[in-house]
């Protein structure tokens, strides 16, 4: 087969404040499985959602069997059989497998849903699925993750479909269910159905892919590597070797006297994470590194309060905090940047002012009544210092870049004079000319004295900021040293389990 | 400058050029914001078209029922039977601004005007002072806006569940202690001091009045103020930023429950009577008048102001087709024209004041 089924070229998206995508290219064969490797914010969620039908390209072209074709909708996408299963599975628990199945273009007549009917053909593709075992009456809440997955790739099958994009679809299996996940596709594919396969396990992408395409920083960096051969330096390489070199702000030459601020012992939640001990001294910045998934954000979210611990604890400058509160975290000088800003940080409509002073509202008032010419100013204070374009506060958080507003949320502890300073993700959605300016702010902050605890997916960031480094896998700390002592490839090496051979 | 990355070797320059050219965008994009929408979607403009609206209304009046519509009297009589169901729907705004809702308030101000005209009640009320009444009424109100508050923060009932039952219980028990009678206000001092009339005024608008003023106060002003809108416009972000949310939202409906207590003490002052029937659809009229006012039902967003326009209109509207011998169904058709048209405007508003993201 020569030509592709589908070929992408020069796809740009651009969102308020930042280039998701910025020049990809794809192709995809068919009956081949095409795989999707990059560090996290390199592209590929944007990108499946433009192949879905979910996003519009800003520019570039989709050619889809030779021809051009605009995806404007998702049904737009699955009427020329491009089916997606994503990782948060879109099932309604509530309807039964068949009816999942064939959710949106039901088998009726005069509206009646002819129930035996579907079902039957519910069951042929449970069975084609190597699946029979799965009941189409069953309701879709109770299966499992595994069961889930399997009536999204026949709800995929009960359409025409050509190309199916399975945006990491091991997350949530366990080995057996991806050995069967794996006989499925190779069935597929031998069938002429393409299958895009993103996935952060590059053992996986050597036993089922046949093509890598490689994205980074939103563009295409390497396309039509053979899944098989290619050295995984080579792919780790082309994942990491970035042309925009983030500028880190110097570290200071500490002799290591800062007290200790935040001690976190032996604390465990669940099944999240179990065993984390650490502590971090007034002035230093401790990374923390690891997949989706390895318990980064669970660890902040506990030391913060917002998830309760099992077992250990989390103590400021000497004072043990309550479990699971995030008032005693916030009352002991405890600041969080949160992953979600926008979702867990701010208040998109409010004014700039009222978002920096959430965490400090008490501050500005007498007997409950607030003086808000106090609050104004001492928010203009913190951000001019903290260089928030433009500087007006009473402009509603919503309109400004990402940066920005990570800047806005930084700011709020700022004002609170926090001790110590847990930042989940702060560059993600920001600009990468913006990225430097908050490194900076960052440092200084630890300059001034808080212990900072930072969390991200992009390894460069946290062994360029941190002084510390801890590295994480499923739950557990598996390297700490200084952050000189360890370089990308040898982290990439432990948070991707044996892939390193 | 330390480079910490170890692979790549530094190849090109950051493209500032891009980040500023996205921030200047992202700038230009607020400056045409600031002209029409930042004015519609200030509290003032989100206002004006409902002052708009109410004078449209009063020009209808004018002009149909003539000088029966525009008197010094008829004007002070639609504010007085503004001011009952006006108190409850500034309590409301609080509820409804927080995230929550309160399918209750009518129930509850039947069983505050119930529980306060009791014998007992009354008798305290004779042989002390008419003040007990008020207190009675105002503690049941409070009471059960805490169980309503305590069911959606720490018993994780939906609002619309938990009120549900309140809305049903409430009133029955108002049926038991009342046994279904209506319940005749013998202490005097209580209606002769609330029916009357305060520099030429009655006491009713003043009340009115002053709970509005006190709403208000609250809302921008206070800590209070700025942490509902905070719980209510992202619950996380402020939980986060160590606001207790599940105590602040308990708080909300206790205001509200007390805003009834007040109405109840109004409405048995007003009609001299305790009883199980009153505050009938005193629920949706407050929703309504709240949400013609302008704020969110998702919460997050709304103005008191807005909401004694929305009451004044609902109250103006009847007054209207009173005056013009229209009966009560018509009036109910051209209400629910009103929200529809009402909340359709203001959508077209939220939406040009926000981009798509």
């Amino acid at each position: 087969m020569s030509d592709p089924l589908l070929q992408m070229h020069g796809i740009v998206k651009v969102f308020p404040g930042v280039r998701a995508l910025d020049g990809v290219d794809l192709d995809v064969r068919a009956g081949e499985v095409h795989c999707l490797l990059g560090q996290n914010g390199a592209g590929k969620s944007t990108l499946i959602k433009v192949l879905a039908g979910a996003h519009q390209p800003d520019e570039g072209e989709i050619r889809w069997q030779g021809e051009q074709i605009r995806l404007t909708t998702p049904m737009a996408a699955m009427k020329n059989g491009i089916a997606t299963i994503y990782q948060e599975l879109d099932l309604v628990d509530g309807l039964t497998v068949a009816e999942n199945i064939y959710l949106g273009h039901e088998m009726a007549s005069a509206g009646f849903a002819r129930r035996g009917e579907t079902q039957k053909a519910a069951a042929a593709l449970l069975s084609r699925l190597g699946h029979p075992e799965i009941s189409p009456r069953r309701e879709v809440g109770a299966l499992s993750a595994a069961g889930k997955q399997i009536v999204s790739m026949a709800r995929a099958l009960s359409h025409d479909v050509k190309l199916i994009i399975m945006d990491e679809p091991s997350a949530v299996l366990d080995q057996e269910e991806v050995a069967r996940l794996f006989k499925v596709i190779r069935d597929l594919t031998a069938e002429g159905v393409a299958v895009v396969y993103i996935s952060h396990r590059l053992e996986e992408i050597r036993q089922i892919g046949d093509r890598v395409t490689v994205l980074k920083d939103g563009r295409t960096v390497a396309t039509g590597l053979a899944a098989r051969d290619t050295p995984t330096r080579e792919l780790t390489r082309r994942m990491t070797g970035r042309d925009i070199e983030y500028v880190f702000p110097p570290r200071q030459s500490r002799d290591g006297d800062g007290s200790v601020v935040l001690a976190v012992r032996d604390l465990s939640a669940g099944k999240e994470f179990s065993g984390v001990d650490f502590e971090v001294r007034a002035g230093e910045i401790v990374g923390l590194a690891g997949l989706v998934g390895s318990g980064r954000s669970e660890i902040l979210e506990t030391i913060y309060g917002a998830r309760k611990a099992s077992s250990g604890s989390v103590s400021v400058d000497g004072r043990t905090l309550r479990n699971g509160s995030v008032r005693a975290a916030v009352g002991a000088g405890v600041g969080l940047c949160p992953e979600e800003r926008k979702s867990q940080g701010l208040l998109l409509d409010e004014a700039i002012y009222r978002n920096v002073s959430l965490a400090t509202i008490g501050r500005f008032a007498r007997g409950g009544f607030l003086n808000r010419g106090d609050e104004k100013r001492a928010a203009t204070e913190h951000i001019k210092s903290l260089d928030v374009r433009p500087a007006d506060v009473e402009r509603a958080v919503r309109t400004l870049s990402g940066g920005n507003q990570q800047k806005v949320v930084l700011a709020r502890w700022l004002l609170r004079e926090c001790r110590v300073l847990l930042l989940d993700e702060p560059t993600r959605g920001v600009d990468v000319g913006a990225r430097s300016e908050i490194y900076a702010l960052v440092r200084r902050l630890a300059d001034e004295g808080v212990a900072v605890v930072l969390v991200s997916s992009e390894v460069p960031e946290v062994l360029g900021l941190a002084d510390r480094v801890l590295v994480l896998r499923d739950g557990v700390v598996v390297h700490t040293g200084p952050a000189d002592d360890i370089d990308e490839h040898r982290v990439l090496d432990l948070v991707m389990e044996g892939s390193a051979a | 400058m330390s480079e910490q990355t170890p692979a790549a070797p530094p190849t090109t320059t950051p493209p500032a050029d891009e980040h500023r050219r996205i921030e200047a965008a992202a700038a230009a994009e607020g400056e045409t914001q600031s002209r029409f929408v930042r004015f519609m979607t200030s509290p003032f403009g989100r206002n004006l078209g409902l002052i708009v609206a109410l004078l449209v209304l009063c020009a209808v009046g004018a002009a149909t029922a003539g000088d029966r519509f525009v008197s010094t009297d008829n004007m002070l009589t639609v504010l007085r039977f503004s001011a009952v169901i006006g108190v409850v729907s500034i309590g409301m705004t609080f509820v409804i601004i927080g995230g929550g809702i309160d399918l209750s308030v009518g129930a509850i101000v039947a069983l505050a005007s119930v529980w306060a005209t009791t014998l007992a009640t009354q008798t305290m009320a004779e042989d002390t002072h008419w003040l007990i009444m008020v207190f009675v009424a105002c503690a049941v109100g409070v009471g059960c806006g805490l169980v309503n508050g305590v069911l959606v923060a720490y018993g994780g009932m939906a609002p619309f569940i938990a009120t549900l039952a309140m809305f049903a219980a409430a009133r029955g028990l108002a049926e038991i202690i009342s046994e279904k009678r209506t319940q005749i206000v013998d202490v005097r001092g209580l209606v002769d001091v609330i029916n009357g009339e305060f520099i030429g005024i009655p006491v009713l608008i003043w009340i009115f009045a002053i709970v509005g003023a006190i709403g208000w106060v609250l809302l921008n002003r206070t800590t209070f103020g700025r942490r509902t809108i905070a719980v209510g416009g992202n619950a996380t972000a402020a939980r986060l930023a160590g606001i207790a949310v599940k105590r602040h939202t308990v708080l909300l409906y206790v205001v509200l429950g007390l805003a009834c207590g007040i109405a109840a003490i109004m409405l048995t002052a007003r009609t001299g009577t305790g009883s199980a029937t009153h505050g009938g659809l005193y629920e949706l009229d407050a929703i309504a008048a709240v949400v013609i006012g302008g704020t969110l039902l998702t919460g997050g967003r709304g103005t008191i102001v807005g909401t004694i326009i929305g009451v004044l209109i609902f109250t103006t509207l009847t007054n209207v087709f009173t005056l013009n011998n229209l009966d009560s169904s018509t009036q109910a058709v051209a209400k629910g024209a009103i929200i529809v048209v009402a909340v359709l405007l203001q959508q077209r508003v939220a939406v040009r004041g926000s981009d798509s993201t």
